[in-house]
């Protein structure tokens, strides 16, 4: 079995580190990562408990096929109640983090309680320990690596680490591993921080070993990895551009969310495209894309290896940000440019830089500087009180907010709150742009109508990554569907949640779903894996996984009244592009998608529904 | 005809399937720290580069050692550990200029690169052709060709 079989259950406020067996009749049931991860938080914490008490758990964990040959088969995901949303929090992060933690010989740690100090946890194979983070707290994610490494005397090591935002409670602070990899949303970073956890530190040299067939397995990943490298996204696009392929597509179909999604098309997306990236830029010749890099284990390498201009004005004091880092994707030079309508490429790539060292998610972020700025425009919010001029466009503006929030002074506390709090708090709710209190990602849901719908019911709030029904609205995967109509797309919807939920529970990478279906998937995880992994039952497993979220959702206190999207996509218009005159959908597609989930009229899974995926 | 290791840096993205591919064929299961061929990772420079045995014709390590555990192997030039007769003195990992044979704790003697027979894993299992495995006599073809394709000897109009 590619499952190691074993926890360790890490109690930060006696400080004690345990191994257990793990569960395999719900690995059975869960497959591992995401959902066997939500299963243990379920089992064993309240759902109305408060995200930043030490009596909610976080949980880091690999699923099967993490630290094999599989192809991105490097995920981990962080798993907890998320301090944004009060929802379900799963991030999910590639890197080299994950495969270590599989070949130290654990699938999972789940750390409870609060450390009485800072702390971090280090793990040499079989051996777990609780060490002192005194020196370590109040630094960055890069100085937290540097730093262990360097107290260990050992390079190889892999570390995932929160830097301040996580410390200071930014409600949007996200984990980061190998110094540009992260558990990005929900917070996750922030609930590590308040249990004065400041990193987990590993070495592993036990391997995987217990792949239940290795001759099937390989011939499987084999065959599974030609179906990425002939795939013209996998083997070509996503290697040569990123996900940044996406910028000028999705501005020229009108869905690119701008100017906190007062518009729909960025006049200088253009500039801050992938093809931007590879240009040499007139300042020094040089253009801002090195190379491309990939994930533990990944034949995609989607990874974007960026550096600015040394002589940039945001930069030419602060050699720490000359050198070549993760660049940037197309969710980050979104949320950081067209959201708030910046199109200063190396001033973007810096601002994630900042994301990176200090941990915080660039989406949420950008997203909040986006709801500041038209706060700003509309006289809401003053120059003296954000501290600097902030109108829509304004890189410096961009920078000094990200630095602020980072750090944690002035008005950057305010920030560390996410757009739907913030806004609130000036009397303005209807400016955030938000699902469950976390911001919507790159899609703007008046130009592509199944993305509405993803935003809406994601159990995680907004988020692109729980059903990317982009890849058919746009790009036809596996079916071209209309991305201007709502018919057909709550089918489509539950059928990439479910799909998506099986992913995230193997190990692998959901970019490998622009070439792989559960089909593909299937032969893989049942090479590794005993129990009979068959493209029918890994369905039937994301169905349950998605319908055991959405419960802990309702038990938390949730409710269907929390599946909206913000005014502004029902009532204001697409102003421009193949979407001019649309307002989202939402209204008509959510009845019918709870209807295709077996739920009731108000968003619960009926009793049928639990029966029937064994809930 | 003997075959080398061929090694383009530029076209390695850090995946380290070689790794796995590695430990798999010695070992029996994924496990990079068992690997003999490690793939470096320079942060700030943006550059990975995987490295291993380049099969010294003049072998140091087969000449420091004093028990004669490391022998040629005819067929594929390889200079291959005897474990049996190895006695994990360690004096080849001293000899060695390029640090790739090392002392492997759990079985108290040294590994190093030894081509897996003839047909090296980690170049099947690279998905970039950043590690091939080719001709010892022409490792330099792929690049002659590539300047070869810019010489430009056509009179200009």
């Amino acid at each position: 079995m590619a499952w190691a079989k074993k926890i360790l259950r890490v109690n930060l406020t006696k400080g004690t580190c345990a191994s257990e067996p793990l569960n395999m009749e719900w690995a059975q049931q869960y497959l591992g990562q995401r959902g066997l991860a939500t299963k243990y938080l379920v089992a064993e914490t309240d759902p109305k408990v408060d995200p930043l008490s030490p009596e909610n758990k976080l949980i880091m964990t690999t699923g099967p096929l993490t630290g094999t040959m599989a192809s991105t088969g490097g995920r981990y995901s962080v798993v907890t109640k998320g301090p944004l949303t009060g929802a379900i929090a799963c991030s999910n992060s590639g890197g080299y983090f994950g495969a270590e933690l599989k070949m130290a010989g654990w699938d999972m740690i789940i750390f409870e309680g609060k450390s009485p100090k800072p702390v971090y946890l280090w793990i040499e194979n079989d051996k777990a320990e609780l060490r002192d983070a005194a020196h370590l707290w109040g630094t960055t994610t890069w100085h937290t690596e540097e730093a262990i490494k360097a107290a260990h005397q050992d390079p190889q090591i892999r570390v995932a680490s929160i830097g301040r935002a996580g410390e200071n409670g930014v409600l949007y602070a996200c984990v980061v591993n190998d110094l540009h990899r992260a558990a990005g949303r929900s917070g996750v970073g922030a609930v590590m921080g308040s249990k004065n956890l400041k990193a987990v530190a590993l070495r592993g040299t036990v391997g995987v070993s217990g792949v239940r067939d290795f001759k099937a397995f390989l011939k499987a990943t084999t065959a599974a990895k030609k179906v990425l490298a002939d795939n013209a996204v996998t083997g070509q696009g996503l290697p040569k551009f990123g996900t940044q392929v996406l910028m000028n597509v999705i501005n020229e179909i009108g869905a690119l969310p701008t100017r906190n999604a007062n518009d729909v098309q960025f006049e200088g997306a253009r500039n801050i495209s992938a093809e931007a990236m590879h240009e040499k830029r007139p300042s020094d010749g040089k253009a801002n894309l090195i190379t491309n890099s990939a994930c533990f284990g990944c034949t995609i390498a989607c990874g974007r290896v960026s550096q600015v201009d040394k002589n940039h004005w945001s930069v030419v004091n602060s050699p720490k940000y000359w050198g070549a880092t993760g660049g940037l994707e197309y969710e980050n030079a979104w949320s950081l440019g067209a959201a708030n309508g910046v199109d200063d490429l190396d001033a973007l790539t810096v601002a994630n830089m900042i994301c990176n060292e200090d941990g915080m998610d660039p989406i949420t972020f950008g997203a909040t500087v986006s709801a500041v700025m038209e706060l700003y425009q509309m006289g809401v919010l003053k120059k003296e009180q954000i501290g600097i001029e902030s109108p829509f466009g304004s890189a410096q503006a961009l920078l000094e907010m990200a630095h602020m929030t980072a750090e944690g002074r002035g008005f950057g506390k305010e920030l560390a709150l996410g757009s739907a709090r913030l806004t609130k708090k000036y009397g303005h709710p209807e400016l955030s742009m938000s699902v469950k209190g976390q911001e919507f990602p790159a899609y703007d849901p008046r130009g592509i109508q199944g993305m509405g719908l993803t935003y809406a019911t994601s159990n995680r709030g907004a988020c692109h990554l729980r059903s990317y029904t982009v890849a058919s609205e746009v790009f036809g995967i596996p079916v071209k569907t209309d991305p201007l109509a709502t018919e057909g797309k709550p089918d489509l919807v539950k059928a990439f949640q479910d799909a998506t939920a099986a992913f995230d529970s193997s190990g692998t990478c959901i970019f490998t779903t622009f070439a792989w279906t559960l089909g593909d998937l299937a032969p893989q995880l049942d090479a590794a894996c005993e129990g009979g992994w068959s493209l029918e039952r890994l369905a039937e497993v994301g169905e349950r996984i998605w319908n055991m979220e959405r419960q802990y959702n309702l038990a938390a206190g949730l409710t269907a009244k929390d599946d909206d999207l913000p005014k502004r996509l029902k009532t204001e218009a697409a102003k421009s592009g193949p979407a001019k005159g649309l307002v989202s959908g939402i209204d008509k597609m959510l009845p019918e998608y709870y209807k295709a989930r077996g739920w009731t009229a108000d968003g619960v899974p009926t009793k049928d529904t639990t029966k029937r995926l064994g809930l | 005809m003997q075959k080398s290791l061929h090694i383009d840096p530029n076209k390695c993205t850090g995946c380290l399937q070689c790794e796995m591919a590695c430990s798999y064929e010695n070992y029996g299961s994924f496990n990079i720290a068992k690997s003999r061929i490690k793939v470096f990772n320079f942060e700030s420079a943006g550059r990975k580069v995987p490295y291993t045995c380049t099969q010294c014709a003049e072998a140091w390590c087969l000449h420091a050692c004093p028990v004669d555990a490391i022998r040629i192997d005819a067929a594929t030039g390889a200079k291959v550990v005897h474990e049996s007769v190895c006695v994990g003195c360690k004096v080849c990992t001293i000899a060695c200029p390029f640090g790739t044979v090392n002392y492997v704790a759990d079985t108290g003697k040294v590994q190093k690169c030894d081509l897996c027979g003839g047909q090296p894993a980690c170049a099947e299992a690279c998905p970039t052709g950043a590690i091939t495995f080719v001709e010892s006599d022409w490792t330099g073809l792929g690049k002659m060709r590539q300047w070869a394709e810019k010489t430009d000897t056509q009179p200009r109009a």
